[in-house]
């Protein structure tokens, strides 16, 4: 009989904190979505069921935020699994000694070591309109004049991008790696046997085998690109004129600049959707890959 | 195979080029960063850049380490990630030991609760959980932060836990348990000393996540005085005119942390990290 709970009994300190502090917030969130006059307010709460759904997607600011989102998510996701995977091909190599290797790998994964604000700081730094990144392209000739990366309109959407692509591979390459050393090398002889080039071992064996992975990591990385906040907050603020407006950052300023928490609840709530309809083909291919 | 050397020496040639170019990518802004760090802040836009300069000396870092209340976001970052790696470690054991070692009814649904707390945006929480923590009495205290860090930490401690246990073979606990030690004692005397491996790697990759905390510690703290190292950064940037200098030393200092532990652990940390969060 005892036995029966044990399960229960390791499992619940970690239960009654998942309770309170996602479930029960996430049916908060929900309540105040259908709801005006929330938290700061004189007024009575009123329930308005969807009419806060209908002012949100009806709102031409949250179209340019999603599209901005979406822009930000997929570049990122492409460009980290391109440049994650020619790292981890790269440190993979016979032609390198192991030394070498290793040091090369450290340098690699560099980027991930530094906290979204200290990526934030850094890169307004190189990329200040007086700034080395705008010095080396005026003298290399690619450009004509001092770009200002962050504040033009025309340009942040892909600064702020690029920053997070930089911030984001090496966490691709370090799974890649761990994955390429798991490919057993007998697949790569017989595919030598039957006279294949490096191409082809690398399109029939190296991406097949690496296919659980790959998924993992683009649709884990998608719903992270999704709700990124930190860098783009600490950019851009979302601006210049919303043209690096993403849902987090309107979401925030919704609740604590304008102070309209329905609003916001709402955004919340339409971020969660969209995370959770990504989550569902990760969680499933989490257990795919478990059983 | 003609010419085979000749083939390779070129492969090699090509190698050694893309190495080069993408430790040019990864490592230089990183060493701007640092090479910024060291110069006055006069001279940090000076034309044409140097990578040092006349100006060179550790002014910047006397700057934020003589400063109070800077060093009050290192105790702060050092404090509640501690508290959180400890608090994780422990309650990802216990959670990781029942979905390893147990059968029970509701074994799948939590499995797939913990799994997709992983896809929660920490921006959906941030709202409900201003009202809930300023209710419980504890906005703008360490325990705000540690409670709220846990659970996004917690979900990934627990799929690498369980995932450490599984490779460890049953019949190791079986043997205890019929020598008459209870499940408890199987756990704390058997599985925890041989699972050191895997509970570092857990206990890296949580510091690191509390380390870098921005959106919970910017909203539920409001004093100077409770903020962290990546607050501090925000709150530089907004004050004086761009100590650019300082705010590259902050950051420096602020990373050194993550970055000795990773060079430290990174044989655990990436065995860890494949073996469990992502599955190949």
């Amino acid at each position: 009989m005892k036995r029966k709970f044990l399960p229960y009994a390791y499992l619940s300190p970690t239960l009654a904190l998942l309770a309170a502090l996602t479930i029960v917030p996430i049916v908060t969130v929900f309540l105040y979505s259908l709801v005006d006059n929330v938290i700061i307010n004189q007024n009575p709460p009123v329930f308005v069921g969807l009419d806060n759904y209908a002012e949100v997607l009806t709102n031409r600011k949250f179209r340019g935020a999603l599209s901005n989102t979406f822009y930000f998510a997929i570049v990122s996701v492409i460009a980290h699994f391109i440049i994650g995977l020619s790292f981890a091909l790269l440190l993979n190599t016979r032609l390198i000694g192991n030394k070498t290797k290793a040091l090369f790998r450290v340098i690699y994964i560099l980027p991930w070591v530094f906290t979204a604000s200290i990526i934030a700081i850094l890169w307004r730094l190189l990329l200040n309109p007086h700034g080395v990144i705008n010095f080396v392209l005026f003298e290399l000739g690619i450009t004509q004049e001092k770009l200002e990366w962050l504040s033009d309109r025309d340009l942040a959407l892909n600064a702020v991008t690029f920053i997070n692509i930089w911030a984001g591979y090496p966490f691709y390459m370090v799974s890649f790696l761990a994955g390429l050393q798991g490919i057993p090398d007998d697949l790569y002889e017989a595919g030598r046997v039957d006279g294949g080039n490096s191409w082809q071992l690398f399109r029939f064996i190296t991406l097949p085998q690496l296919k659980p992975i790959i998924i993992s990591l683009a649709l884990l990385d998608f719903i992270w690109t999704i709700h990124q906040f930190t860098l783009i907050w600490m950019t851009t603020g979302g601006g210049p004129m919303r043209s690096t407006e993403v849902l987090s950052t309107y979401t925030y300023k919704a609740a604590f600049s304008s102070h309209e928490y329905s609003i916001a609840s709402t955004l919340a709530m339409i971020i969660l959707a969209i995370c959770t309809f990504v989550g569902v083909f990760y969680v499933r291919n989490q257990r795919m890959a478990d059983e | 195979m003609v010419g085979s050397r000749a083939h390779i020496r070129r492969a090699k040639i090509l190698t050694w080029v893309a190495l080069l170019l993408g430790a040019g990518f990864a490592g230089l802004p990183v060493l701007w960063m640092v090479a910024s760090s060291f110069k006055s802040n006069l001279e940090i836009f000076a034309y044409p850049p140097a990578l040092i300069d006349d100006s060179f000396s550790f002014e910047a870092y006397l700057a934020v380490l003589g400063d109070p209340a800077q060093l009050r976001f290192f105790f702060n970052s050092y404090l509640v990630a501690i508290f959180v790696t400890i608090c994780t470690v422990v309650t990802s054991i216990l959670a990781g030991y029942s979905f390893s070692r147990y059968d029970f009814r509701f074994k799948r649904v939590f499995t797939l609760l913990i799994i997709g707390v992983q896809s929660v945006p920490p921006i959906t929480l941030m709202i409900p959980y201003f009202g809930l923590i300023v209710w419980l009495g504890l906005y703008n205290s360490y325990a705000a932060l540690v409670l709220t860090y846990m659970v996004f930490t917690l979900s990934y401690a627990i799929i690498m836990m369980t995932g450490y246990f599984n490779t460890l073979p049953r019949d190791l606990d079986e043997a205890v348990m019929i020598d008459g030690g209870g499940s408890f004692v199987t756990l704390w005397r058997i599985l925890v000393p041989i699972s050191l491996p895997g509970i570092v790697s857990v206990g890296v990759y949580t510091f690191m996540l509390a380390w870098n905390e921005f959106l919970f510690a910017l909203t539920l703290t409001r004093t100077n005085d409770m903020r962290t190292v990546p607050i501090g950064i925000h709150l530089l940037m907004g004050q004086h005119s761009f100590e650019w200098n300082q705010m590259m030393a902050l950051s420096v200092l602020g990373s050194l942390p993550v970055l000795i532990l990773f060079l430290l652990f990174q044989r655990y940390f990436i065995a860890g990290m494949s073996a469990g969060s992502i599955k190949g």
